[in-house]
């Protein structure tokens, strides 16, 4: 099932968050929007959970359900999404 | 003194314009949005017409972020709300956000959104339900999208009463204006043309199955067969009168001066049906009598049973062909939660202009109907006063009445845009 080689970069993650929750207007995802909260970026807990939905889904990795709490800037979630991969094999 | 609710912003989405001015153009030339149902195959089914709204590009009205969240329908009330804020002249950034509610009507809620969740967690399962299912689906997504957007956080609600909540939300607001609300935003925009939406209404055993748009939705006609369903309806603005005169309101559509709602009495029941008393109250609550009407909205359901009900509320309180009677939504189908939210803003249109515009495709009234319908084409006329009727499934009736307000003719209220 679960894809074990995946990585999943900042310009997937940028993708899925704009398909699965929109981008907010005057914010530029294709910029450096690494560390920045996802809060500033227009994304709440529920398009959150709405984008590891779909990572999920994509790429067969298991995320704790606590990310959407825990992991506050993009960076931290492509931790978590990668350290899942690596885990799930 | 009981404060004066007023209306001062519309905004229609309509099977057969999209737009205050683009429908109201249709509705006059007897252009109808009925034709086969083209938002899923509804070929399977005995109902196969609909009226959909033409045109309408969602990603040139809702902002990305609200895309996956938000159904067709939402998106259709959301636009309309905007231009009707908009109408109204309206910066809701300008203005205290508690003093500012939604109230708008439902039906079923988002069911085509709400279908396709339910059938990717049937069919795939949990993981592919999407998070926004959570609220998107929701019988008050309407209202709290449009309370969101805007920000207006005064008192906001949804009204549940079928085809009759586009009035009842608006008897709802002048409530919440009446306490010292300056402003609500109301009506309602319903979009159920999916299987889900489909099913129930047949079960109703009211919708037409005729194949031709032209003959399939005929009220108080001999050759009635049904009504046909559409999408869209009306958002209004609602406003107390002072504070819109106070911020210089754009213009005054007409005032609500009278509204009522009564249920109808349970199945065998000796008692008569409520239509008539609703209709009676309404004019009472806004001290008129049945004299100084000059137009009637009819409910217009197209089942002989029922437009006898109707046609018997009219002629039992004015007489005998004594008051115009249309059915604009002989061009749109009946709208659900939408359908007498557009009615009041046509009735209101009308007011405006001096015109009745006409019920298409009804040659006639049933010769045991004594209506004077207003068929074929608009009828000019000055008016001042409009009586709106609607009736919901389960026995819901309301009633509204409409008349001009006399800062519409003030041109110290006017401000040119």
């Amino acid at each position: 099932m679960p894809i074990t080689t995946t990585h999943v970069t900042l310009t997937d993650l940028t993708r899925m968050l704009r398909e699965s929750a929109g981008e907010e207007e005057g914010v530029d995802l294709d910029g450096d929007v690494i560390d920045t909260p996802f809060i500033e970026l227009g994304y709440d807990s529920l398009a959150l959970l709405q984008v590891i939905g779909e990572i999920q889904r994509e790429y067969g990795v298991e995320i704790p359900d606590d990310a959407v709490v825990d992991a506050e800037t993009p960076r931290a979630l492509l931790d978590l999404i990668n350290a899942g991969s690596t885990s799930a094999a | 003194m009981t404060a004066t609710t007023v209306v001062t912003g519309i905004g229609i989405t309509a099977p057969n314009g999209l737009g205050t001015e683009d429908y109201w153009k249709a509705t006059l030339d007897g252009r109808s949005g009925i034709g086969p149902v083209t938002r899923f195959d509804a070929s399977q089914y005995p109902a196969t017409l609909a009226g959909e709204v033409p045109g309408f590009v969602a990603e040139e009205h809702i902002p990305s972020r609200l895309m996956p969240q938000t159904d067709h329908m939402t998106r259709l009330a959301m636009t309309a709300a905007a231009w009707a804020i908009d109408d109204a002249g309206v910066d809701a950034a300008a203005l205290p956000e508690y003093g500012m509610g939604v109230v708008t009507a439902a039906s079923g809620g988002a069911v085509e959104f709400g279908q396709r969740e339910l059938q990717n967690l049937w069919s795939k399962g949990k993981e592919y339900v999407s998070a926004y299912q959570s609220f998107a689906w929701f019988y008050a997504v309407n209202t709290g999208q449009i309370s969101i957007r805007h920000k207006m956080r005064g008192p906001s609600g949804v009204l549940l009463t079928e085809q009759a909540g586009g009035i009842d939300s608006l008897g709802h607001a002048r409530r919440h204006i009446r306490k010292g609300i300056p402003l609500v935003v109301a009506g309602g925009v319903d979009a159920a043309l999916c299987p889900w939406g489909w099913v129930p209404q047949l079960a109703s055993g009211r919708m037409s199955t005729a194949g031709d748009p032209a003959r399939a939705y005929l009220p108080f006609s001999p050759d009635a067969c049904g009504y046909v369903a559409g999408e869209g309806g009306a958002i209004l603005v609602t406003e107390d009168a002072g504070s819109a005169r106070e911020r210089r309101a754009p213009q005054v559509y007409g005032e609500i001066a009278g509204y009522a709602a009564t249920l109808d009495p349970a199945p065998g029941s000796a008692r008569p049906p409520g239509l008539g008393r609703a209709a009676r109250n309404a004019l009472a609550d806004a001290g008129l009598t049945p004299a100084d009407i000059d137009v009637v909205f009819a409910d217009a359901a197209g089942v002989p049973d029922l437009d006898r009900v109707e046609a018997e509320a009219i002629t039992g309180l004015f007489g005998p062909r004594a008051v115009p009677v249309t059915a604009p939504k002989t061009m749109t189908g009946r709208l659900l939660a939408g359908g007498a939210a557009l009615d009041v803003a046509t009735a209101l249109l009308a007011l405006r202009d001096g015109v009745i515009p006409p019920t298409v495709n009804v040659a006639a009234p049933a010769t045991d109907f004594p209506l004077d319908l207003v068929t074929g084409s608009p009828r000019e006329q000055d008016l001042r006063a409009a009586l709106v009727l609607a009736r919901g499934h389960g026995g819901f009736n309301a009633a509204l009445v409409v008349r001009r307000h006399a800062a519409t003719t003030d041109p110290a209220s006017g401000r040119n845009d």
